[in-house]
């Protein structure tokens, strides 16, 4: 895990790994409306898991669960380290807010939060701005970014924080192709450096192309949690299969 | 943030610096007086003479007679300087001065329009000249606020017999200056100093129309704010600042200050 | 006779001593009344912004209408205060400068902290799930709120500023209006127009007015800059 950048944070034990996540009969509840019921689901370390589902399915609510911004009402959220909302992990949100400081300065926050020494930040954001190819746009303001641009800047700043975890919730839903195109082959390649990634999406062409999982969401609870192969190939449940053939669902 | 930071350290070094401030603030005495005598001039004639004689600087907190003599009761002054004798006398009674000094004097005249609606050129004395505005109803400004100026314009009306009531009767509430103002844009009657009159220039219409009664006669008197009562007051340089003021020296400075060429205040300190 | 401008034109051509030493107070006092509000206001609307505890809404309500605290009423407050008679009077701060920068800036900091507590409330409402996905606890929140709200601060501060530097009540209370010492533009206009001496307390008002006018052009230029350049 974190094979290409284990040398930069070497005061960190990097191989003390926060995965796999588990979720036991967990729920979440606003003045008594359940709007996530009794999901149970362990997330592995290394898996691309797709949480799919109709629009009020409660599929960002279950990202931001997870993340930790929320804490369930019922059931129990457990990390493999114990902590309570565990720190080596990172969230793409759908509509990120980038400071109104520079493109370098935002990736540098996070790790300034982190109290990571000054050098260390330097370092860091030096190597993230060359390998997302911000470089020509480091002291540009990074709420003049075009849309595409700030996404990117957004991937770069969740993966400068080192995660073993990413969520992502949408990436790429307010892009046009050939910038949903970069951000699939970021998220891949992030996948491919031993990244867990957990990522909610409407386009089901990208979902088959980067999950290895699905989690279907059917008005607050998991209906279907397998491998991608088998759900694309034929979901278990009426609702699922409606989802895919595009009929709308109740 | 290393902006917060050099924010805070810069909000903390001026506070620092205010801090700092008052520790400066050596030789000094504030005397509470009128803002008729500070409109006037007065003080900008005679205040550095006494400053290059003894190296005192007197501060001058300018308020209408009552107020400055509140200043004085809660020891927020060194010395008052005020034109209100019965006031003046019941405040050294109290206890919150040590004794009253005569000064100088001036004197109250009435203005008004030109036109002289009430006739007040042809009265006889200071009482008929009020009698004679409230029996035309003519308007009069009023400053309304406890000053000695206001102190010596209900006297006027009590020994004239008028009661001040009705809708020409303005009372402005405030000082001689914002009075005459009020007067001379309605046009209005007013009873005012002739020192703030001379240096007034936004005139209009008014000009003296009554003077010369003895009753209009205006003294000032002068008062050490009492030690005993107030302990931080700067009995020595206060005493030194009245001793001054009615000393040959200073009376003389009193008496070379002029407005157009025309004396404003009279010495009338005892001569020992 | 010279019209009020030209009186203006010529004080300040002469450079008159008295009245660089009245401009330079006036500034002094404001300046700093605007700053201790802002080291205060700031950090304190910002708290307010992201807090919650029982009684939130009425300390929002009675900051919101201290905003409206007329300044002769601050004065009177802090006199009575600062006064021998009262409970700071051994510190002998009554008339002097230091006793109207305090008045000042209990003036301008209702305006501070409600215009920051406004400020940083809109912007935690957009900001919060991302300052605490990056690991930003409420506190922690705090200054990067308050950075990235600046130019929306600045306004209120500029508000604070024209409050206080306008204001003649509270200043006259508690300096006393003392020449060479707590002498400021407003408490020297209305001396002047006390005097009758109408046209240069209207020369006086033209410089006050003109000094407010240029520090609103420069903030305002800052804040479109910084607009421009941050977005």
């Amino acid at each position: 895990m974190g094979t290409g950048a284990t040398g930069m944070m070497a005061a960190r034990d990097l191989s003390a790994s926060i995965l796999p996540l588990s979720l036991d009969g967990v729920g979440y509840a606003v003045a008594g409306k359940p709007l996530l019921s009794d999901i149970t689901l362990r997330i592995e370390a290394g898996r691309r898991l797709i949480v799919m589902g109709a629009n009020g399915a409660g599929k960002s609510l279950f990202l931001r669960l997870c993340h930790g911004l929320i804490d369930p009402t019922t059931g129990r959220r457990l990390w493999a380290s114990g902590e309570h909302r565990a720190e080596a992990q990172a969230m793409v949100l759908q509509r990120p807010v980038l400071l109104r400081r520079s493109v370098a300065a935002n990736l540098d926050y996070p790790l300034a939060l982190k109290g990571l020494p000054r050098a260390d930040r330097r370092e860091i954001v030096a190597r993230t701005l060359d390998r997302f190819g911000l470089n020509a746009l480091a002291e540009r303001p990074a709420r003049l970014l075009s849309g595409g641009e700030q996404q990117r800047l957004a991937l770069a700043r969740a993966w400068a924080m080192r995660p073993q975890v990413l969520f992502l919730d949408e990436p790429s839903s307010a892009l046009d192709p050939s910038a949903t195109k970069i951000i699939e082959e970021m998220v891949a390649q992030f996948s491919d450096e031993g990244m867990t990634i957990v990522m909610t999406t409407h386009n089901l062409g990208q979902a088959r192309r980067l999950g290895d999982q699905v989690a279907f969401l059917h008005r607050g609870r998991l209906i279907e949690h397998r491998s991608a192969a088998e759900f694309f190939a034929g979901p278990e449940t009426a609702e699922a299969r409606a989802f895919l053939a595009g009929d709308l669902i109740w | 943030m290393i902006h917060a930071r050099r924010f805070i350290l810069s909000a903390a070094s001026s506070l620092a610096l205010i801090a700092a401030a008052p520790a400066t603030a050596q030789g000094f005495i504030t005397v509470a007086s009128t803002t008729s005598t500070e409109n006037s001039g007065l003080f900008e004639h005679i205040l550095p003479i006494f400053q290059e004689e003894t190296g005192i600087e007197v501060r001058v907190v300018s308020q209408g007679t009552g107020q400055a003599l509140e200043t004085g009761r809660r020891g927020d002054a060194d010395v008052v300087f005020v034109h209100a004798r019965a006031q003046e006398e019941a405040f050294v009674a109290e206890g919150y001065g040590v004794q009253r000094f005569d000064v100088m004097y001036n004197d109250f005249v009435i203005v008004g329009p030109n036109d002289d609606p009430a006739g007040l050129r042809d009265a006889a004395d200071a009482a008929a000249a009020m009698a004679a505005i409230a029996g035309a109803e003519a308007s009069f400004a009023s400053r309304g606020d406890d000053s000695g100026t206001h102190v010596a314009e209900m006297n006027l009306w009590a020994a004239a017999g008028v009661e001040t009531a009705g809708t020409w009767y303005l009372s402005t509430g405030s000082g001689m200056g914002a009075t005459l103002n009020t007067a001379a844009q309605v046009p209005a009657y007013a009873l005012t100093d002739r020192g703030t009159w001379l240096s007034f220039e936004n005139r209009g219409d008014l000009e003296i129309v009554f003077e010369g009664d003895p009753v209009l006669f205006n003294p000032y008197g002068i008062i050490l704010v009492n030690p005993e009562r107030h302990a931080h007051v700067k009995a020595e340089q206060g005493q030194a600042f009245i001793d001054w003021i009615i000393s040959d020296d200073g009376q003389t400075a009193i008496a070379s200050f002029t407005v157009g060429s025309e004396q404003l205040f009279f010495p009338s300190a005892a001569s020992e | 006779m010279d019209g009020p401008f030209a009186t203006a034109f010529s004080l300040i051509a002469s450079g008159d001593p008295a009245l660089m030493q009245i401009i330079g107070l006036s500034l002094r006092v404001t300046l700093t009344a605007v700053l201790i509000a802002c080291a205060v206001g700031l950090p304190l609307g910002a708290a307010l912004a992201l807090a919650r505890f029982p009684g939130r809404g009425a300390v929002i309500v009675v900051f919101n209408a201290l905003m409206g605290l007329p300044p002769v009423v601050a004065g009177l407050i802090v006199y009575l205060m600062l006064s021998r008679s009262g409970p700071l009077g051994s510190l002998a701060l009554l008339f002097t400068p230091t006793a109207m920068i305090i008045a000042q800036t209990l003036l301008i900091l209702p305006i501070v902290i409600s215009l920051t507590r406004s400020v940083v409330e809109d912007l935690w409402a957009e900001y919060r799930e991302q300052l605490l996905s990056l690991g930003a606890g409420r506190l922690r929140a705090v200054p990067t709120l308050l950075w990235d709200g600046r130019v929306s601060l600045l306004t209120g501060v500029l508000a604070g500023f024209g409050r206080a530097s306008a204001e003649v009540g509270a200043v006259l209370i508690v300096g006393g209006n003392i020449a060479g010492h707590t002498r400021t533009m407003t408490t020297a206009i209305t001396l002047e127009t006390a005097r009758g001496q109408l046209g240069l307390a209207v020369a006086l008002g033209i410089i006050l007015l003109t000094l407010t006018l240029t520090l609103n052009a420069v903030a305002w230029g800052a804040g479109q800059w910084a607009r421009g350049r941050l977005g």
